[in-house]
């Protein structure tokens, strides 16, 4: 990673990437981080107008708290520093940790959960929804705010507004196969699609036959516009992300039908993005993340991003 | 337990870890992300590493040593959950070679920081389900005139019974809990992972 973008530091003992280029005094910092095999997720969002520095950790493992701590003192301009932290056990502990001794450091953190996932209902009687796409959406908005000078407070309200409302659902074709097990995480008959999949390969919470585009696309749109605060919504912005095993073509084939399908409910898409963002290593599969946008956050949205995954309007 | 107690404790759990990281990372493939042996084997391995270069004589501050070991280089949830037990139990230990009672004390300590960091309750398919009734049954053995080494073998058994007793369990916490219904049938490779610790503790104190 560190070869293919020279814009970026990559310390490989304390486990950390940040940007090469230093940036202003006062510049409130954004970290995130996760386990490694989502990518581009985290790194791939290290630059200006997104992340100031992520930390990977092992292969769908949460990183260390002594990564964080490391990181949050390497990019803290002296006006704080904005976890973005997805919402899984390990990630929530380690991040918790990590902003305790920061804090010890005399770092101030305040801390941004993302849990956009509807596939998990009766979230009372889980670990809660699972943070997915919308980690993208969130790094993105607070990351264009910080850049433009806003203080500690108002970047993790930002990021926190994004995240609330976001909703997003996943359907895998295939399990994905970690280094640590050397096999799939679960077999799927090849006309069968698990419905809600998390990002690590979990599997979701039903199997169906595999239906059409304009099915799947209709089953989870479904589940995201349900709640209430997304249903009066006439601008979207939306991403149809590829879980690593997916071919391009395919997603264009999903984005057209969550096009079509929004519009027949009187909502337009404002602004996408249709890729490979967040990854589940080679499973095939994609989500669909939606996120309600005022004008405010449009903007916010166009601002310059120079990043290895994401790059325009510089 | 004294301090040479304490490290062939440790010594014991790396072992154990590296025998059957395969084993708990098949658990672990089932109702979670199949990384869980690999996980719990590099932390150990770095515990192992701490443990032999420690040359205080104080039990509590070997396990406070231990602790931080493990939240700095497990990750994931079992990183700051173990890290925390071996952490909060060393501190809770007041003396330099506590006596059984006091030993279980401190482990009680440390499971009550483990389930308030955790929010985990018994029944959750959690590691609370095979240390609570390690802990219960370690209490029992020395309530009825056992030495240390009776109530470390007693605890083993009921931790490896606890682990066990998830099988039928849905689970509520971790990832497994988005399994819903689907987590049933399938041993907790967390409780698995406590049980092979309470296993080494038992081997340890056998072998004195």
């Amino acid at each position: 990673m560190a070869a293919a973008h020279p814009q970026l530091d990559v310390d490989v003992s304390a486990k950390v990437i940040r940007r090469a280029a230093a940036t202003r005094a006062g510049k409130v910092a954004l970290l995130s981080g996760g386990g490694s095999g989502h990518e581009p997720l985290h790194g791939g969002f290290v630059g200006t107008g997104m992340l100031d520095a992520a930390c990977p950790g092992e292969i769908f493992t949460s990183p260390v708290p002594d990564q964080m701590v490391a990181a949050a003192a390497a990019v803290d301009q002296g006006a704080g520093v904005v976890f973005v932290v997805k919402n899984y056990t390990g990630d929530v502990l380690n991040f918790r940790m990590a902003a305790e001794l920061a804090a010890d450091e005399g770092i101030e953190v305040r801390t941004v959960l993302v849990d956009d996932d509807v596939a998990v209902q009766d979230s009372t009687w889980t670990a809660g929804r699972r943070g997915t796409g919308a980690t993208v959406f969130v790094e993105k908005i607070a990351g264009a705010l910080a850049e433009q000078g806003a203080d500690l407070a108002e970047v993790a309200e930002v990021g926190r507004r994004v995240n609330e409302l976001s909703r997003s659902f996943a359907v895998a074709l295939t399990a994905c196969t970690t280094p640590a097990n050397g096999k799939p995480g679960f077999d799927l008959p090849e006309d069968e699609i698990e419905v809600g999949v998390g990002i690590h390969g979990e599997p979701g919470r039903r199997r169906e036959k595999l239906g059409t585009a304009r099915e799947i696309v209709a089953g989870a749109l479904e589940a995201i516009l349900a709640e209430p605060v997304l249903t009066d919504t006439d601008q979207v912005i939306i991403m149809v992300n590829g879980l690593g095993g997916t071919p391009l073509i395919e997603l264009y084939v999903l984005f057209n039908e969550v096009v079509a399908q929004l519009a027949d409910r009187g909502i337009a898409v404002a602004r996408n993005l249709v890729g490979n963002y967040v990854t589940s290593l080679d499973m095939a599969g994609a989500s669909i993340t939606v996120c309600r946008a005022d004008a405010r956050l449009l903007s916010l949205w166009d601002a310059p991003v120079n990043t290895p995954a994401l790059r325009w309007g510089i | 337990m004294d301090i040479a107690l304490a490290k062939d404790w440790i010594q014991a759990i790396a072992a154990a870890m590296d025998t059957h990281k395969d084993r708990l990372t098949q658990l672990d493939s089932a109702i979670g992300d199949a990384d869980h042996g690999a996980n719990m084997n590099r932390g150990f391995s770095a515990a192992l590493a701490a443990q032999e270069s420690f040359e205080e004589d104080e039990v509590g501050r070997l396990l406070v040593k231990i602790g931080t070991t493990l939240i700095s280089s497990v990750g994931g949830a079992s990183g700051p959950l173990y890290g925390t037990a071996f952490r909060a139990a060393g501190r809770a230990l007041t003396t330099a070679e506590p006596d059984p009672a006091e030993f279980l004390a401190a482990l009680r300590t440390g499971l009550d920081a483990v389930q308030s960091l955790g929010a985990a309750a018994p029944g959750d398919k959690t590691l609370v389900d095979a240390f609570l009734p390690a802990l219960d049954a370690f209490e029992d053995a020395l309530r009825t005139g056992g030495d240390l080494a009776d109530a470390c073998a007693r605890a083993a058994r009921a931790a490896e019974e606890g682990a066990r007793a998830t099988i039928p369990l849905q689970a509520r916490k971790g990832r497994a809990s988005y399994l819903g219904p689907r987590s049933i049938g399938h041993q907790d490779p967390g409780a698995t992972s406590t049980a092979l610790i309470f296993g080494a503790l038992a081997t340890a104190a056998a072998a004195r």
